[in-house]
């Protein structure tokens, strides 16, 4: 198709040898418009690049990417798997913000995808109770923005919860106060990787056995039960190798002003976390209502005619169809909460806004590569939700034709 | 098709003629200021005693009166200025862009500011520097006691910066909890998420007073860093740099003068006297302003320590003592460079 008309163009293009008659020529001028528009913007853009520089160029102002291997000089409250200090660089607090971007955006995703699934399918529910409930939820939560709602969190945390030496106290391992929850850290030494690697075997296990039993009930249809085999597999075997293996735990402790020891997870995360999860869950539990709604009702009086439970009707039967509707709107929430995760500068939860294009931007004072690279993240992590989510769009659609 | 080949032609000559533009930039601030008949001064969202509104929205502080002082010398009037209250993050940005034509806003000069960002500091009109505010529970009497602990501080100041190096100096351990606002830090701190707020002393004493109960907390006597505090230009104009930084200037030596916005006018046969009065000299030859400059800044905002006194002295309800803030014959380290 293209190359015909392609060389179809050149033809015409050669026949006309007078300027005039080509120009007049219905199928050259649709493209001329077009490559001269291209050009236009083109044109455009560079002249306004071209004319940022100059100046940049003219007031002094630093320019380039080299200050990425400055030291950053200033301290991050909260740091997953990543080591960092105010000695590391700036591209190292730049890691640092993405990593808690990342974290707090797949923390938030997972909860609001099992709230806004439960409380979907509550809203369709025949109890009277569960249904207004669920509705009374989504109307409340859905039409509050945002931000406050992080900030009212953020409150209620800071407020409601014990002071550090008053901590909520689980088994002298876990504490709970208004500066955050405190875990023990396994100290990773070689005895601590028997267990890591008792935990990999017993997963693959688990799938092994919960793969035969699945070809058993397609085959026989009897249907075995697994969870024995999970919890011997998936939890008593690494916890097991665990005290075999004398592995140690680091306990969090109070010591001055603080508990140290162990990790610990920001009553910031938290606040952050959980509003951004029963925000968006609104949103997923109406997608996921209307996609059960979608689903045709003679689905499910068949599936009862066959004597099937309620449960298991909404699990093999209704999901699977209503999540082909549902999908698209849900991926859409989950970019949401992504890019609503920034809102963290409110509360102080150190992500990639308050660290990157908050402080360092702060420190360096080059807004333009700063904005550059902080909008590249958020694109590309976007682009990368939005990749995955349509492959299991895709695999989910009814196949053939 | 003609239309359309004239429009594009006249759109790329427009484009064309922004990037001619571009090339022949030169800045006269004096000269767009005094088009304008006003000053764009960029001032904070609400520091008492430096740049707050008041509830009818009259801007006053010891940062506002530097911008009036501008406004006097180059317009002959105080009040001719429009203020733009603007957020750390948002300052330098505003001023490198043209937005304002100066920034007034409890800016620390630094190095990297003074050098890398296209914009110059025009002097020092308050010294301050880092302090700590903490819990009375606590019984903490010195920094060196907060090893491990948990600090409030605002987001985009040389603040975080200066606890980090102060605690990796001492070899000791803190968190920091970052907080876009003053607002926010401060609630921060009262609701107990740290156990002390850092900032730069002027501020904490102010703070303190606006607790739910300011005797649970104590601001301590230590004092980390260097804050100087003044007014910042664009890099591109020598000639309004002049202006700014001179203008500071004429109200420092006002005072030590002895010239206050009430003797301005009074006979003096005192020859420096009578060149901030605009009698003898041509100091505002240079500059490139009327012969009345520095005594409409006196007469119309008044002396240095008038303005200190006025906004955030023993006075007011921000009680700061001059301290270091006072004339270099009076014991501080205040100094006007020479006016001939």
């Amino acid at each position: 198709m293209a190359n015909s008309w392609v060389s179809h163009f050149f033809i015409k293009f050669f026949m006309f040898t007078k300027l005039k008659s080509l120009l007049y020529n219905n199928e050259v001028r649709a493209v001329l418009f077009q490559i001269l528009a291209v050009v236009v913007i083109a044109y455009f853009a560079y002249q306004a690049f071209d004319n940022m520089m100059l100046n940049i160029e003219q007031r002094g102002i630093r320019s380039g990417f080299g200050f990425l291997n400055n030291e950053s000089g200033f301290a991050v409250n909260d740091s997953f798997f990543l080591e960092y200090s105010p000695a590391s660089t700036n591209l190292q607090a730049f890691y640092v913000g993405i990593v808690n971007t990342l974290i707090v955006s797949i923390t938030g995703i997972f909860f609001a995808s099992i709230i806004g699934l439960v409380v979907g399918i509550a809203r369709l529910s025949n109890n009277y109770l569960i249904k207004k409930m669920a509705t009374a939820y989504i109307e409340i939560f859905r039409n509050i923005p945002i931000l406050l709602q992080i900030l009212f969190w953020y409150s209620i945390a800071l407020n409601a919860f014990p002071s550090p030496r008053n901590s909520i106290n689980f088994f002298d391992s876990v504490f709970l106060n208004s500066r955050g929850l405190y875990l023990p850290k396994p100290i990773m030494d070689g005895d601590f990787y028997f267990v890591i690697a008792s935990f990999v075997i017993g997963v693959i296990g688990y799938i092994f056995i919960k793969k035969r039993s699945d070809k058993k009930h397609d085959e026989t249809g009897i249907v075995t039960n697994t969870i024995p085999y999970f919890l011997g597999l998936v939890v008593f075997l690494p916890m097991v190798v665990y005290f075999a293996s004398g592995a140690q735990l680091d306990y969090p402790a109070l010591k001055g002003f603080n508990f140290k020891g162990g990790t610990d997870l920001s009553i910031e995360f938290f606040a952050l976390a959980f509003s951004l999860s029963i925000y968006t869950a609104t949103y997923i539990a109406e997608a996921i209502r209307s996609g059960v709604e979608s689903v045709d009702k003679g689905q499910k009086e068949a599936a009862a005619a066959l004597g099937l439970k309620n449960t298991r009707i909404m699990r093999l039967i209704i999901l699977p169809q209503a999540l082909r509707v549902a999908i698209p709107p849900i991926i859409n929430q989950y970019l949401n909460l992504t890019k609503n995760s920034s809102l963290a500068t409110a509360v102080g939860y150190s992500e990639l806004v308050t660290i990157f294009s908050g402080t360092v931007l702060n420190v360096i004072g080059q807004a333009i590569e700063i904005i550059i690279l902080t909008m590249l993240v958020y694109l590309t992590i976007s682009l990368v939700i939005s990749l995955i989510l349509n492959i299991f769009n895709k695999k989910m659609q009814i196949k053939g034709g | 098709m003609n239309r359309l080949l004239k429009m594009s032609a006249v759109s790329l000559l427009t484009i064309g003629s922004f990037s001619v533009q571009a090339g022949i930039f030169h800045a006269d601030t004096l000269k767009d200021v005094q088009a304008k008949g006003s000053l764009t001064c960029g001032v904070s969202t609400g520091t008492p005693g430096f740049s707050s509104p008041d509830a009818s929205g009259n801007w006053s502080g010891v940062d506002v009166d530097v911008c009036r002082a501008v406004a006097a010398a180059t317009l002959g009037d105080a009040n001719k200025v429009k203020f733009v209250p603007l957020t750390a993050k948002e300052r330098f940005v505003a001023l490198s862009s043209g937005e304002i034509d100066m920034l007034s806003r409890n800016t620390t000069w630094t190095h990297t500011r003074d050098t890398s960002l296209g914009l110059t500091f025009a002097g020092v009109n308050y010294y301050d520097g880092q302090g700590f505010l903490v819990k009375k529970s606590l019984g903490v009497n010195d920094v060196s006691e907060l090893d491990g602990a948990t600090f409030c501080i605002q987001a985009g100041t040389t603040t975080e910066l200066n606890l980090a190096d102060y605690f990796r100096a001492n070899k000791m351990n803190f968190k920091a909890v970052t907080y876009d606002t003053s607002a926010q830090t401060k609630g921060g701190f009262e609701a107990g998420r740290c156990d002390a707020l850092t900032s730069d002393v002027s501020q904490l004493a102010g703070l303190r007073s606006t607790l739910k109960d300011p005797s649970s907390a104590v601001v301590l006597g230590n004092v980390i860093s260097k804050e100087p505090l003044g007014p910042v230009v664009r890099k591109d104009d020598n000639k309004w740099l002049n202006i700014v930084r001179w203008s500071l200037n004429a109200m420092i030596e006002a005072e030590e003068l002895g010239i206050t916005s009430a003797t301005i006018d009074n006979a003096s046969t005192s020859p420096g006297v009578q060149r901030l009065q605009g009698k003898s000299g041509k100091l505002n030859e240079s500059l490139g302003l009327d012969k009345d400059w520095s005594r409409n800044i006196i007469a119309q905002v008044g002396n240095y320590g008038e303005s200190f006194e006025r906004n955030i002295g023993m006075s007011t309800p921000i009680q700061l003592p001059r301290g270091v803030n006072q004339l270099w014959i009076k014991g501080g380290i205040l100094y006007a460079p020479a006016f001939r």
